[in-house]
């Protein structure tokens, strides 16, 4: 375990997994309650059916109307088979897609709140074309009029949780992870073996501080000491200025200016080089 | 009973004579129901088996000249390489050193090839994924590739047309790949905005992110008779429901049932139907001057006047 962990006694990846899928850590709803006043769920995809492990709704936060909408995961055993262990069926992003419409007909900022280990994989999901059920949410997230800002508070797994995530400000706890594929899935994929998931962790680099250094997040927000669910009150004040101030900034773009930034944003991910390049280096090496 | 099975499933390839084994020139066997087939006859048929209908994989070069009018092709983007962004090391699998292999071997630099070219002398963008390549994943490059396409599409006013056959994002790449799916989406989304269609082809196989950003993000959806798509792979949810999944789950004609696709087509089909399509989606220059001259009313009213 020791060379696991950095020089600096810092968490090493696979303790920070343990962290971000704590069970008593707070969830979607304790945040969305935290952080607003009056809020409403709004539920149903007006297609199928109303899922459980993505929720949402209407709510006011420091006076503003806003749409906010999360996977939701449970505390115990009985609350996460409720919540399908905070995996959406289609149904999930469908409604999230209608909420997400509805904040932009009526002009409010949408908070998303990740937590999940991905979209259900099952056959009844597949069925329903949940693909294609993210594949419409990126694609309307790209070009809604009103700010997004999304918060990954426990575990982002895959396209699942992308799907609620191609926001104008991404954010991050500092003890959650956002990885393409869960530790064990990349461990499986990668090494056929599933147990390699602590390497996985490593090698995946999927902590915040990572991610912020690949540009890919915009902030990390502090934890309290130990990690969120030790104090979930200082956890929901930390997630609740930050949201404040970069909403403050998104708020005072005009919408194409908001687009036009969130392309870009988005547009200029990924390193890619040039052939000659690679020979270059490789002759240089 | 059980030792019965065994020998014949070895029996068939390791127990030949070199000088019995089937000369690969004049003889094919076809990978869906195991019948001898004439090479000629095979390749001619663009490597669908006249018997059984099975449609091998063929390789992005190859879709190109299926598809696309003859000498119409212009390659771009072809020098974009890939990085590796985190240094991505482990006991078993070195990115860096994994990348120079494949390079070497497919003499490619990614798993997809962008270009523009024409069907039936109708101009398009195409985008072809290249499942030789690392499953066909989609990584920085390959999003990079997608992305331009779209944007090339949308600035010069013609369809883009995408053939899809990947293992969704390139693990390697970490998030960085995922958020490939972002990329896409965006560009996709410009396309959109310039009124230009975007068809997409699935392969058999097309699984993931990919399946989960570009492939389904089209106006209209193709694919491959028996080809197998969709989000979760199919060893994925055996493990979850812990039973047997049924033999079409996932094929095309499945999500042809359950509407997810527009169409399944036949090989020997797709260029007509892709230039029949595409016809109707670019304004022919004798119907746009017969509608100028012809139709004012309906062309003022259009106006908004």
């Amino acid at each position: 375990m020791a060379d696991d962990q950095s020089q600096h006694g810092e968490l090493a990846p696979w303790d920070i997994v343990q962290l971000a899928r704590h069970p008593q850590r707070p969830h979607t709803l304790d945040y969305i309650r935290g952080l607003c006043e009056d809020f409403v769920e709004l539920r149903g995809d007006r297609r199928f059916g109303d899922d459980r492990a993505l929720l949402g709704g209407v709510a006011r936060f420091n006076g503003q109307t806003v749409v906010v909408l999360g996977h939701q995961k449970g505390s115990n055993t009985k609350e996460n088979i409720a919540h399908n262990f905070g995996s959406p069926r289609p149904e999930g992003y469908r409604k999230a897609l209608r909420l997400m419409r509805h904040a932009e007909k009526f002009g409010f900022p949408v908070l998303a709140f990740v937590d999940t280990p991905g979209a259900d994989p099952s056959m009844a999901s597949e069925e329903r074309g949940i693909g294609e059920a993210i594949a419409e949410n990126l694609l309307v997230m790209a070009e809604l009029k009103v700010p997004i800002v999304t918060t990954v508070i426990g575990e982002g797994g895959s396209g699942g949780a992308l799907a609620i995530g191609v926001a104008d400000r991404l954010l991050m706890l500092q003890y959650a992870i956002y990885s393409v594929a869960s530790p064990e899935a990349s461990a499986a994929i990668l090494w056929r073996d599933a147990s390699k998931a602590p390497d996985a962790a490593k090698a995946m680099k999927i902590t915040a501080q990572d991610l912020y250094r690949l540009q890919i997040i915009d902030e990390i927000v502090a934890e309290p000491d130990g990690g969120a669910h030790l104090d979930m009150p200082a956890a929901i004040a930390a997630v609740s200025a930050a949201i404040q101030r970069h909403l403050d900034e998104l708020r005072a773009l005009p919408a194409a200016e908001l687009r036009h930034r969130r392309y870009d944003k988005y547009r200029s991910i990924g390193v890619v080089h040039h052939a000659q390049t690679v020979a270059l280096n490789a002759a240089l090496s | 009973m059980k030792d019965f099975l065994r020998r014949t499933q070895r029996g068939f390839t390791s127990s030949r004579k070199p000088e019995q084994q089937i000369p690969e020139d004049l003889w094919h066997k076809c990978a869906g129901c195991k019948e001898l087939i004439s090479a000629k006859q095979f390749q001619d048929n663009a490597k669908v088996c006249p018997r059984c209908n099975y449609h091998e994989r063929l390789d992005a070069n190859e879709w190109v000249s299926l598809l696309l009018d003859p000498d119409s092709w212009q390659e771009q983007d072809a020098a974009l390489a890939p990085a590796d962004p985190l240094g991505f090391v482990s006991p078993k699998d070195n990115y860096a050193k994994k990348l120079q292999t494949l390079r070497e071997s497919t003499h490619r630099q990614e798993a997809a090839i962008s270009g523009i070219g024409t069907i039936a002398e109708q101009p398009l963008v195409l985008c072809v994924s290249d499942f030789a390549f690392m499953g066909g994943s989609m990584g920085a490059v390959v999003g990079e590739k997608v992305a331009r396409s779209a944007e090339r599409a949308a600035d010069a006013g013609m369809p883009l047309l995408t053939i899809n056959a990947s293992g969704g994002a390139r693990m390697h790449e970490g998030m960085l790949s995922l958020m490939q799916m972002a990329k896409v989406s965006v560009a996709l989304a410009r396309l959109g905005e310039a009124g230009q269609p975007h068809i997409s082809l699935l392969l058999d196989n097309c699984y993931g992110g990919v399946t989960a950003s570009y492939a389904s993000a089209a106006d209209i959806m193709l694919a491959e008779p028996r080809a197998h798509v969709g989000f979760a792979g199919p060893r994925v949810i055996e493990q979850t429901i812990r039973q047997k999944l049924p033999a079409d789950f996932q094929s095309a004609e499945f999500l042809l049932e359950h509407g997810m696709v527009d169409m399944v087509v036949p090989r020997a089909e797709l260029r007509a139907v892709l230039g029949r399509l595409i016809g109707l989606y670019t304004p022919k220059a004798h119907a746009v001057n017969a509608f100028a001259s012809g139709n004012n009313g309906a062309q003022a009213f259009l106006r908004g006047a």
